[in-house]
């Protein structure tokens, strides 16, 4: 397991230096001056002239994009033209909203898509399978940000019932910062009404975001346990007399969990891409959000910072993923 | 197999020279329609190819779809004049829908093309001459594999400019790191082969091999992978649309139509509602088709009775 | 233990196959896998069943503990009596009773028998628990609870035992590890004590040396026969190489395409074969006279279950076939106690059609 774990912290570095330069030399190759958007059409030009050079926008690219790193190693993300904010904070607090949306989401993905694929599992073949299967598809075909505009013209008319934008009640009580996720914090501030209130406001979006979560464990998850029955350990315990509700449920199970669990990095980076748009139409302050305007307004600083940042968590997930699945698999650990 | 005599006509020689093929084709063409559900992802697929072919020829209003304004009749409700109602330039949304059928299915089959073309001709190369060309060419995949799909595809049409070109190369861009980590990974595993060492020893060279005797044998992969992602490419198109970055107006699409029906809603629900609904059907009937046939084609998914 | 002693009569036979008829669903079609098996086993019998790949002899020992799953197989005739009851009616709980307490089964690949992210620990008390009908101790919630432990640790000091007993060096050690840190032979051994755990009546092996070395091999047949004698097993020793038969089993049964050919003593069977297709396997071993007169086979191929020919499936590859031997299944004659064939060259002979090989005696047959 070393060996393996070595390897893939070597490469870690190459990818995010690669990562940064294709982002920087496309986010540079935009026609179109971030300063004049910024400043507006009401700027002077020597007013433009000045920040331009105040934001090191005048020098060779090649130079812009060694203070670029030189700065972020020291870790100074930078900031952002248009609004003068610090692209460091800014990410953190971004991002804790993108990453309790994708956690709650990808839990209510695995409530609902491993007992359909247990079941599209267990009765393969028959009709529960084809509906499950129906539905796994049917969810992966659903263009996101169209569910999301459905959803909010069935709610909208409702608001008490679900909230259909936003992340929380501006008239409520917003909780104390601990951890930026509103769900701990809330309930660490043992403000019940407020808990409530978030979780409200989370539903539509994680729904949103989970349709993927289940499209994706539905079918992988379902190949997995079929592949697993069809193994002859199954034929030996039940050679030896184990009931099938014992081969169900611990044999199968535990097997299949080191394969959820090795799916699992893949489907949340899948969740990190609908995040843009699911943000976008439901106006959640998340990374997805922040990346886009900041690609519209071809805002440097934050384009770089949004997409290492995203890089970085993919790669950390991935990792980690890796490491719980050599972890779980006696296979690997005991190599 | 029997010997062909002379006697024969050309068609039954064919026909007895592949015998074997023909045989596994009619297997096959039997599997798949055992499956219900990719025979209506078939079904569902030939119609909406019928419909992008023959729209021109029949859709109720063919003027609103590029520009006719009618002022008179924005935002009207579903009439049976106008099906899925019409929209704030009065033009009529079924029309409008049932033509940006006809391009997303182009632009899915050029982005497709193209992907399919850089990421197999990469990961070839890669897997086949391996060391240096190998690292350099899968690590530029595996970074652009990091990032999620709709953020490169955003940037890169950020940078080149707002237009349906620059979506279809920014999509191509997103889609070839996957054929090529495909590729190359079977590349390498084919490399050592002993029929790539046969045609090596008779003197083949090496643009030879990996063309006529390692690409038939990714043939099928490639197909698997195509099929179940050209809704996705549909999809990524739609996107772009929505986020205005796309397919440009006047020309009609998806995402565009539901992005500025958003600014209608609730009250004009069916602006958003219905090419978004179309859109849906048109990539499940893919994806249902791909799906099937990838449990046809694809030798791990194949399960033994 | 063999329980249920009062209800069975240890002269009667212990397995009875009864013109047994089994198709196989495929998406090409029906497969007539079996075409009217016949085959009884006394305690204390150690009987080889023979044949090519294909012929059937595997699913025939399957459908002693019904472990055939059904669909796609498909029972049309006949019936697979063991200790007297028809196999193929019994319900899931009565098959799992059988299973764990009267029929042990070991499979050919052991690589792949044993679940590899379980210890072993763990994989043969659940196999020791399973025979002790103490199903609550396996499960999660009420196998925490003291009784439940307690369970556990006599199934683990059992299963030390088994292991010492079938040659594991180091058991205390060992037990602890996963599958994948064992040999191929090791593993088996392993199978084979989990097979045996519950000091089953009959043990039905299904190539379990093909997957092994010649040397490993020779071990596990030599476990096998000494656990014959010490737990008074009776063994269904499936396989295509008549040297392991000729190492273990006192009777044989050679299959062909679904049906059994020949059947008879070890002693009958390799001196005085009468099936043209028994005798055809024989003279297919390499010997020393063989090897200097050039090696010969049986020539054909094995038939297509789909379609297979008309009546004795052997006829279009026997030297001997006739007009008759394309239109009706030939029944089995006896030429002498024990030995049937089923073959129309020996018409004279006395028939026993469908009621197994020839068996009248009473007594259990001589080793």
């Amino acid at each position: 397991m070393i060996p393996f774990l070595r390897r893939r912290l070597l490469t870690i570095p190459i990818v995010l230096l690669g990562l940064s330069l294709v982002t920087f030399t496309v986010s540079h190759l935009v026609p179109g001056d971030p300063v004049k958007l910024a400043a507006g059409p009401q700027a002077r030009p020597d007013q433009i002239v000045q920040l331009t050079r105040e934001f090191g926008l005048d020098r060779p690219l090649p130079e812009q994009y060694l203070m670029y790193m030189g700065r972020l190693l020291q870790g100074d993300w930078g900031q952002s033209i248009s609004t003068h904010r610090q692209v460091g904070s800014d990410l953190l607090i971004y991002f804790t909203a993108t990453f309790e949306l994708t956690i709650v989401s990808t839990l209510l993905g695995l409530l609902i898509g491993v007992p359909l694929a247990i079941v599209s599992a267990r009765w393969r073949d028959r009709w529960p399978d084809h509906l499950s299967r129906f539905v796994s598809i049917g969810a992966i075909s659903l263009p996101v940000f169209w569910i999301a505009i459905v959803l909010q013209i069935v709610f909208g008319q409702n608001l008490h019932v679900l909230p259909v934008s936003g992340r929380f009640d501006p008239r409520a009580n917003f909780p104390i910062t601990h951890t930026g996720l509103l769900l701990v914090d809330t309930l660490l501030d043992g403000d019940m009404h407020a808990f409530g209130t978030a979780l409200r406001y989370l539903i539509l979006p994680a729904f949103c975001q989970s349709l993927i979560v289940i499209a994706l464990v539905t079918r992988l998850l379902r190949a997995d346990l079929l592949d697993i029955l069809r193994k002859d350990f199954v034929m030996v315990a039940r050679a030896n007399g184990i009931p099938e509700y014992i081969i169900w449920t611990r044999y199968l199970m535990k097997n299949a969990l080191i394969a959820t669990v090795s799916m699992l990095g893949f489907v949340i980076s899948f969740q990190l891409g609908g995040a843009v748009l699911i943000e976008y139409v439901m106006d959640w302050p998340g990374i997805g959000q922040y990346a886009l305007s900041a690609a519209l307004t071809l805002d440097f600083q934050p384009i770089m910072g949004a997409t290492l940042f995203i890089g970085i968590a993919v790669i950390v997930v991935n990792l980690l993923t890796d490491l719980t699945y050599s972890f779980l698999d006696p296979r690997i650990r005991r190599a | 197999m029997a010997s062909i005599t002379s006697s024969r006509g050309p068609i039954a020689r064919w026909r007895a020279e592949h015998a074997s093929y023909i045989y596994d084709l009619r297997r096959g063409v039997r599997r798949f329609t055992r499956n219900r559900l990719s025979v209506v992802g078939l079904g569902m697929v030939l119609t909406l190819i019928v419909i992008a072919i023959t729209a021109p020829l029949w859709i109720p209003y063919p003027d609103d779809v590029y520009g006719s304004v009618h002022m008179d009749a924005r935002l009207n409700p579903p009439t049976p004049t106008h099906l899925f109602g019409t929209d704030d330039a009065g033009r009529d949304v079924f029309s409008r829908t049932i033509m940006a059928t006809q391009i997303s299915l182009e632009v899915g089959i050029i982005i497709l093309v193209v992907a399919i073309s850089i990421g197999v001709t990469l990961g070839a190369i890669a897997g086949y001459f391996g060391g240096w060309t190998d690292e350099v060419i899968m690590r530029l995949t595996d970074i652009m594999l990091t990032f999620p799909g709709i953020f490169l595809a955003l940037a890169i049409t950020a940078a080149l400019g707002r237009g349906i070109t620059n979506a279809m190369l920014a999509l191509s861009i997103t889609w070839w790191p996957g054929y090529c980590r495909l590729v190359e990974a079977q590349v390498l595993k084919m490399r050592e082969e002993d029929f790539v060492l046969g045609a090596r020893a008779i003197g083949a060279g090496n643009a030879r091999i990996i063309v006529r005797h390692l690409l038939p044998n990714l043939l099928t992969a490639i197909i698997v992978k195509a099929s179940m992602d050209f809704g996705f490419a549909v999809l990524g198109l739609a996107s772009l649309g929505f986020i205005g970055v796309g397919v440009q107006p006047p020309q009609p699409d998806w995402g565009a139509m539901i992005s500025t029906g958003r600014h209608f809603i609730p009250a004009s629900w069916w602006y958003s509602t219905f090419p978004g609904l179309f859109m849906f059907f048109t990539v499940l009937g893919f994806n249902l088709l791909g799906d099937g046939l990838r449990d046809l084609l694809d030798p791990n998914a194949i399960v033994r009775q | 233990m063999s329980t249920g002693a009062a209800a069975y009569n240890h002269r009667e036979p212990l397995v009875e196959i009864r013109d047994l008829h089994m198709e196989m669903v495929t998406f090409d079609g029906v497969a007539k896998v079996l075409n009217g098996i016949n085959l009884t086993l006394f305690p204390g019998d150690r009987l080889g069943l023979v044949g090519e790949t294909g012929c059937g002899k595997s699913v025939t020992a399957m459908s002693i503990p019904n472990l055939v799953s059904q669909p796609p197989a498909r029972y049309t005739r006949g019936e697979v009596r063991f200790r007297g009851e028809n196999v193929l009616r019994k319900g899931h709980s009565e098959l799992r009773e059988l299973r764990a307490k009267h029929i042990g089964v070991v499979f050919q690949d052991p690589m792949t028998g044993l679940n590899p992210v379980f210890t072993i620990k763990q994989q043969m008390s659940d196999a020791i628990l399973s025979r002790e009908d103490a199903l609550s101790a396996m499960v999660p919630f009420r196998g925490w609870l003291p009784s439940g432990r307690q369970r556990r640790r006599k199934a683990e000091a059992t299963a030390l035992a088994l292991l010492r007993r079938v040659g594991v060096p180091e058991p205390e050690r060992r037990i602890h590890a996963y599958p994948h840190e064992f040999s191929g032979g090791m593993r088996q051994r392993v199978l084979i004590a989990m097979a045996i755990a519950g000091r089953p009546d009959l043990l039905i092996a299904d190539e379990p040396t093909t997957a092994l070395d010649v040397s490993v091999q020779a071990q596990i047949l030599r476990l096998i026969t000494e656990l014959v004698r010490e737990i008074n097993l009776t063994v269904l020793l499936i396989t295509h190489n008549i040297s392991v038969v000729a190492q273990l089993c006192n009777r044989v049964a050679v299959m062909y395409a679904g049906n059994v050919v020949e059947s008879g003593t070890m002693r009958q069977i390799v001196q005085s074969p009468k099936h043209p297709y028994t005798r055809g396997l024989l003279q297919a071993i390499p010997t020393e006279e063989t090897l200097r007169g050039g090696l010969s086979g049986v020539p054909g191929a094995v038939p297509n279950l789909l379609a297979p020919p008309s009546g004795c499936r052997f006829n279009p590859r026997c030297p001997y076939a006739q007009e008759k031997c394309r239109t009706v299944l030939p029944p089995t004659y006896e030429l002498e106690p024990e030995h049937g064939v089923a073959c129309v060259l020996y018409e004279g002979a006395r028939q026993v059609a469908q009621e197994g090989t020839g068996k009248q005696a009473v007594n259990p047959s001589e080793s």
